[in-house]
């Protein structure tokens, strides 16, 4: 049995091999085989077309495109993903220092999607028709039409001018806190274990608007196919023999139906992970957050090529590896599921 | 495969359906209705608003929403509705064709793998799983910034990331009714595989691709307001909704609401309007996903 499932990982693991090689070829694509042109662009706006040819040749843009992907690959393996223009550090230490920035609004938005989502997608199942299965669709609907940094704008309206409870969208902690000492990068944990409650609760209060601000974006979806997966579940025949054999609704409902509408509900999670990827660098500019999103953008307002390809980089990959850990979970959730394709 | 499968066929009982539709699922008819203003804004508007959107008038900046400004000026003293009507053409423009450009290519994509399968499925396959393993937006981004910053270039790149959903539909479509009764019978009378695919098994494949169409317009819009967003495409002054709600988010925390409000809830409008749209367009298309 478990040398089964050490087989089903590996096979998993094999297949996102493929995966992100196309990931790397599509991302030279971008950066070499589309117009524009980077050396003019390195060359600076004085340029002439010798000095052009001159930095063209210098950065192996001039020989032929097979052997600049090789080229691609090796600075890709020594991790050289070229310098950053704007702030003349490399791209893979700036997107390092700035990706647990990044990952920390991700996540808790994912965790308080999670939190809303499954237990108003299990009442609205159990429910169909009553209220909670309204404010279920209303709640999904809206969701999926709110622009994220309208909805991001609108709470800090609300939360910052109007009602004041809520700290100035200036990024993970106020000018009058110290950050923490780099541990996980998380600013929230980082303090808690630096023991330094007081800014612990001042980065968790940056940090609660812009998770909301994902996690409503991110709730639609997720609620959607909780109540569509338990609806069918239920439906079933192991669900009403069940019944018949008189267990109890709650055994009923978390030990059988929950366990079994699960599978759909994760891989929904892995598509709802493009879109909060997405979001999240809509977000972080809203909130002047900086992770790897509000890099990107700056990046883009003064055309810094290498950063805005290793952001976009960096994100695929940081997707594939998510998809992978999803995927690999199904195993745990459900030993049926194999890796056939 | 009888009537019910194949509805283009059924126009009476198509029609029949359609109101019986509409009056049972009156969202659907709102949606209707709302997609036509925003049609009618996008043809008539920048002929009937009262301002001219351009014209910056420094006494008047930054005014609340009165009788003679209905949503108020932004900071140039500029009227917010003049511009938000105005700016329907360009959003419905930059969706509509980026959803255009990739429901042909996708489609003809997806229809080709259906229909031959073997190497042509599984390289087209392998192609939009390259294009599904980036994070779209990201992805929407990064072809942006690569070739070059222009409002043709966002069409270009929201078309792109978009192509894997029509892809995926048509060729799940074509490929359920390769070997199909009525297309063995045109084979049978000599139509070469081409003409079978475009004239016999295509057009059924169109009901499912109009709901994803619906459904993509919305996120189509969602997209290119987000890239401009964060500053790509659609350069100031031209009024557009993402760069409108840009602009205004700077008076957000002084107060000033109606600068970002406006646009983004036409724009929430429109992406729920389509929305909504979408899903009355599946009822109609096919009653048995109606959930």
């Amino acid at each position: 049995m478990t040398s089964s499932r050490g087989m089903i990982v590996l096979k998993r693991l094999a297949q996102a091999i493929p995966t992100l090689f196309g990931v790397i070829v599509v991302t030279f694509i971008i950066t070499r085989a589309l117009p524009g042109d980077p050396a003019a662009y390195f060359a600076g706006p004085a340029a002439t077309p010798e000095s052009i040819a001159q930095i063209r040749a210098g950065m192996g843009l001039d020989k032929p495109l097979p052997e600049q992907f090789v080229r691609y690959l090796q600075d890709l393996a020594t991790g050289n993903l070229g310098s950053s223009i704007s702030t003349g550090q490399t791209v893979l230490s700036d997107v390092l220092s700035r990706l647990p920035a990044s990952l920390e609004l991700t996540f808790s938005a994912l965790l308080l999607a999670l939190v809303i989502a499954v237990p108003l997608g299990i009442l609205a199942a159990t429910r169909q028709g009553t209220f909670v299965d309204h404010l279920c669709r209303v709640v999904v609907t809206a969701g999926v039409s709110l622009p994220v940094f309208f909805t991001g704008l609108a709470l800090v309206y609300v939360f910052y001018y109007i009602l004041g409870v809520a700290p100035a969208p200036v990024g993970r902690l106020d000018f009058i806190y110290i950050s923490p000492p780099t541990i996980t990068g998380f600013y929230v944990i980082d303090a808690l274990l630096a023991g330094d409650p007081e800014t612990a609760g001042a980065a968790f209060k940056q940090l609660i608007l812009p998770a909301a601000t994902l996690a409503i974006f991110t709730l639609a979806p997720l609620a959607r196919m909780t109540r569509a997966a338990m609806l069918q579940v239920l439906a079933s025949d192991f669900i009403r023999t069940a019944r018949a054999a008189g267990l109890s609704r709650r055994k009923i409902l978390f030990t059988y139906a929950f366990r079994n509408a699960l599978l759909p509900v994760v891989t929904t999670l892995g598509m709802v992970f493009s879109f909060v990827l997405g979001a999240n660098v809509l977000v972080e500019k809203v909130f002047a957050w900086p992770g790897i999103g509000s890099y990107a953008v700056e990046a883009l307002v003064v055309s810094d090529y290498a950063a805005v390809q290793g952001f976009v980089l960096v994100m695929a990959i940081l997707f594939v590896v998510m998809n992978l850990l999803i995927d690999l979970s199904y195993t745990v959730i459900d030993p049926r599921v194999g890796f056939d394709g | 495969m009888t009537s019910t499968a194949e509805p283009a066929r059924a126009a009476p009982g198509l029609i029949t359906h359609t109101l019986y539709v509409l009056r049972s699922n009156p969202i659907t008819l709102l949606a209707f209705v709302l997609l036509a203003l925003f049609v009618l804004a996008a043809l008539i508007g920048p002929y009937v608003v009262p301002h001219d959107p351009y014209q910056s008038n420094a006494a008047n900046a930054l005014k609340p929403p009165s009788w003679q400004y209905w949503f108020g000026t932004d900071d140039l003293g500029r009227d917010v509705f003049s511009r938000v009507v105005v700016a329907t053409r360009l959003d419905l423009l930059i969706s509509l064709s980026a959803v255009v450009i990739s429901f042909f290519a996708g489609s003809t994509l997806g229809s080709l793998a259906g229909f031959y399968g073997g190497w042509t499925d599984r390289i087209v396959s392998r192609l939009l799983d390259t294009l599904m393993a980036f994070p779209l937006f990201v992805l929407a981004m990064g072809i942006v910034a690569a070739m070059g910053n222009s409002v043709q270039n966002i069409v270009i790149a929201t078309a792109i990331v978009n192509l894997p959903f029509y892809a995926r539909v048509s060729r799940t479509e074509v490929n359920i009714r390769r070997e199909a009764g009525f297309v063995q019978a045109a084979r049978l009378s000599g139509n070469s595989n081409l003409r079978i695919l475009a004239t016999q098994i295509f057009p059924n494949a169109l009901p499912p691709m109009m709901v994803q169409i619906s459904l993509n317009l919305g996120w189509a819009i969602l997209n290119a307001a987000g890239l401009s967003f964060i500053g790509l495409g659609v350069r100031p002054p031209t009024p557009e909704w993402g760069i409108m709600v840009a602009e205004g988010a700077r008076f957000i925390v002084s107060g000033e609401w109606w600068l970002a409000l406006f646009p983004g809830a036409a724009l929430m409008l429109a992406v729920f309007t389509f929305n909504m749209l979408g899903d009355g367009l599946r009822d109609i298309v096919d009653p048995r996903q109606r959930s």
